[in-house]
């Protein structure tokens, strides 16, 4: 069995992807610019499931996170030769076909049958809902409580926020390598500490140091100065800014930190601002593996760019896990006219008020309709005040949903037409019609560990 | 007193859970802390932002970090895909929240490290 180094009883778990679609250099820098043992990649948001289902189902080699393959072909070598193992979620609904693809990726980069993959499988729910919802799990909406069953035939996909369980057991099976499906975000960075560390599965205040690592670790740069409303100014070097690491210790408590040399920043308002990032009740922050008190998070400066958190107190974990189901809610889309001084507010608020008339004249479906004026209005509402009269110019940006695909069609067609039969100085509309797009809504709910959890599977092989 | 806008007082970071946005708000001093935790009700907070947030304000205090963390319920149109909202993710409620202005006593404003 392998287990995460550091003779110094310290181990480093870096975050290399804060979402699909992050700054595909970071995680390289993360294994080259400094010593590391895990590297966590999180790829997956809340509507990225639905995507990747859809995917799946026009290419069944397909419903992964594409980009974490030519990823690792880069960073193989570097992985293997210094023991870096890595944790990620890029499985999405087709872990298999990630592994796979992996086998290959190990083989380009020249480390065919020096690493190990493991998988884990079983969070994806989709076929199981039927047969969930009639053996007595309605799935109801955590916000409003509604029954699945009232929309199940526009669910997209499912799957169950699995925890750090079958990531310890790939790890302690020797994976190098752990893909995922659905695995929760704050997991990859703390099931490598409780591997690392053979901590008990009930050390709740020890988990919960965990949990809150992986809640700083799991958004990237957002804690290494990225983003960040203290003293942005001088937070140095953004060009070239270190992803943060977690300096893990068996005791629970860790430090912040990022390679030297990097750019960015991590201090105390820095990881402030991070902690409070989609935060609910701060008392109760609830994963499959504990529930963190975040109140009770203490923060020290620990020298340059290095903050000390201690003091987590936790709770056991409760009997049920999260489900991310996403479903059909029809169509939406969002169009743009450029208004230009003078009056450029009047000239946008007009046409705004032209388009909805013409729309209403239309009598399309659209069941919201929203106009927003950027440069103005389109993030502070009423708080912007009255428009400044010599605005050199501003958005006018239209947004509109409906059930009907047509409607929204018909909406697209009504936008540029505005540029010669409305107000005057309209212009940057050379993107052409606005692009009618599928609406997948995301729907929470809960279900019964033990619905879940026996079923997962963990696989290790080598590549 | 010196009517003084958030901004001054404290920095702050925003994000989304469905159709909830949060704020966390915080204070850049313990003096500026203790004076937020008395003025800044959540009740001063949703009037603030009414013409922003259709549904409750709620509040949650982090003595230990000095901060306040404010979920906005129904802030933003449905939230995520759903949401017709330029900030769909409330990314930058945080900055609509910091245009508040408070009546602040002058000895919490002399503990500040810049203007």
């Amino acid at each position: 069995m392998q287990v995460g180094r550091g003779s110094s009883g310290v181990i480093r778990i870096g975050c290399g992807q804060g979402f699909w679609g992050d700054t595909p250099g970071a995680p390289v820098d993360q294994v080259r610019r400094g010593p590391l043992d895990y590297l966590m990649l999180d790829y997956l948001a809340e509507v990225t499931m639905s995507i990747l289902q859809k995917q799946r189902r026009r290419d069944p080699g397909a419903g992964f996170a594409r980009d974490f393959v030519p990823l690792m072909e880069e960073i193989f070598p570097d992985v293997c030769r210094r023991g870096i193992r890595v944790l990620t979620n890029a499985g999405g609904v087709n872990v298999e076909g990630c592994r796979d693809a992996l086998i290959e990726a190990a083989r380009a980069a020249g480390v065919s049958g020096r690493a190990t993959i493991g998988t884990v499988t079983g969070d994806d729910l989709l076929v199981r809902l039927p047969e969930l919802i009639e053996s007595g799990h309605p799935l109801r909406n955590m916000d409003d409580g509604r029954p699945l069953a009232e929309i199940l035939d526009q669910v997209e996909s499912a799957n169950a926020y699995i925890g750090a369980g079958p990531l310890l057991e790939a790890l302690a099976g020797g994976a190098d390598v752990v893909v995922t499906g659905r695995s929760t975000d704050t997991a990859l960075t703390y099931a490598p500490m409780m591997h690392a560390f053979g901590w008990r599965r009930d050390d709740w205040d020890r988990i919960a140091h965990g949990i809150v690592a992986g809640h700083v670790n799991e958004c990237g740069a957002q804690a290494t100065g990225g983003n960040c409303q203290f003293a942005w100014r001088e937070i140095p070097d953004l060009d070239d800014v270190g992803y943060p690491i977690v300096e893990a210790t068996p005791a629970g408590s860790f430090v912040l930190t990022k390679h030297e040399g990097t750019g960015g920043r991590v201090s105390v308002p820095i990881v402030k601002e991070q902690i409070l990032y989609e935060m609910g009740d701060p008392r109760e922050y609830v994963t499959p593996d504990g529930i963190a008190d975040f109140t009770t998070i203490r923060l020290e400066d620990d020298g340059p760019d290095r903050v000390r958190v201690s003091g987590v107190r936790g709770r056991p974990r409760t009997d049920q896990l999260k489900v991310s189901i996403s479903y059909r809610a029809g169509f939406k889309a969002v169009g743009t006219l450029v208004y230009a001084w003078p009056d450029a507010v009047e000239k946008a608020e007009r046409a705004g008020e032209i388009l909805r008339a013409r729309l209403q004249r239309l009598g399309l479906a659209l069941d919201r309709v929203r106009t927003e004026i950027v440069g103005w209005n389109a993030t502070a509402g009423p708080l912007a005040g009255p428009p400044r009269p010599d605005q050199p110019e501003v958005v006018l940006r239209v947004a509109v949903h409906s059930d009907s695909r047509d409607a929204v069609e018909r909406f697209s067609q009504e936008l540029a037409p505005l540029v010669l039969t409305g107000p005057p100085s309209a212009t940057g509309f050379a993107g052409g019609r606005p692009r009618v797009q599928d609406v997948v809504a995301f729907w929470p709910a809960l279900i019964d560990r033990d619905q879940v959890e026996p079923r997962l599977r963990v696989e290790v092989r080598a590549a | 007193m010196a009517r003084t806008p958030l901004v001054r007082l404290a920095h702050a970071r925003s994000g989304d859970k469905g159709d909830t946005a949060n704020v966390g708000v915080i204070a850049f001093t313990p003096a500026v802390y203790d004076f937020l935790k008395t003025a800044l009700t959540q009740e001063r907070v949703a009037a603030h932002l009414a013409g922003l947030v259709r549904g409750p304000v709620q509040r949650f205090e982090l003595d230990n970090l000095g901060a306040l963390n404010f979920l906005l319920h129904g802030a933003l149109d449905g939230g995520g895909t759903v949401s017709l909202m330029t900030d769909a993710q409330g990314k930058v409620l945080s900055n609509a929240l910091l245009r508040l202005e408070l009546d602040v006593p002058e000895p919490v404003l002399s503990g500040l490290p810049r203007s």
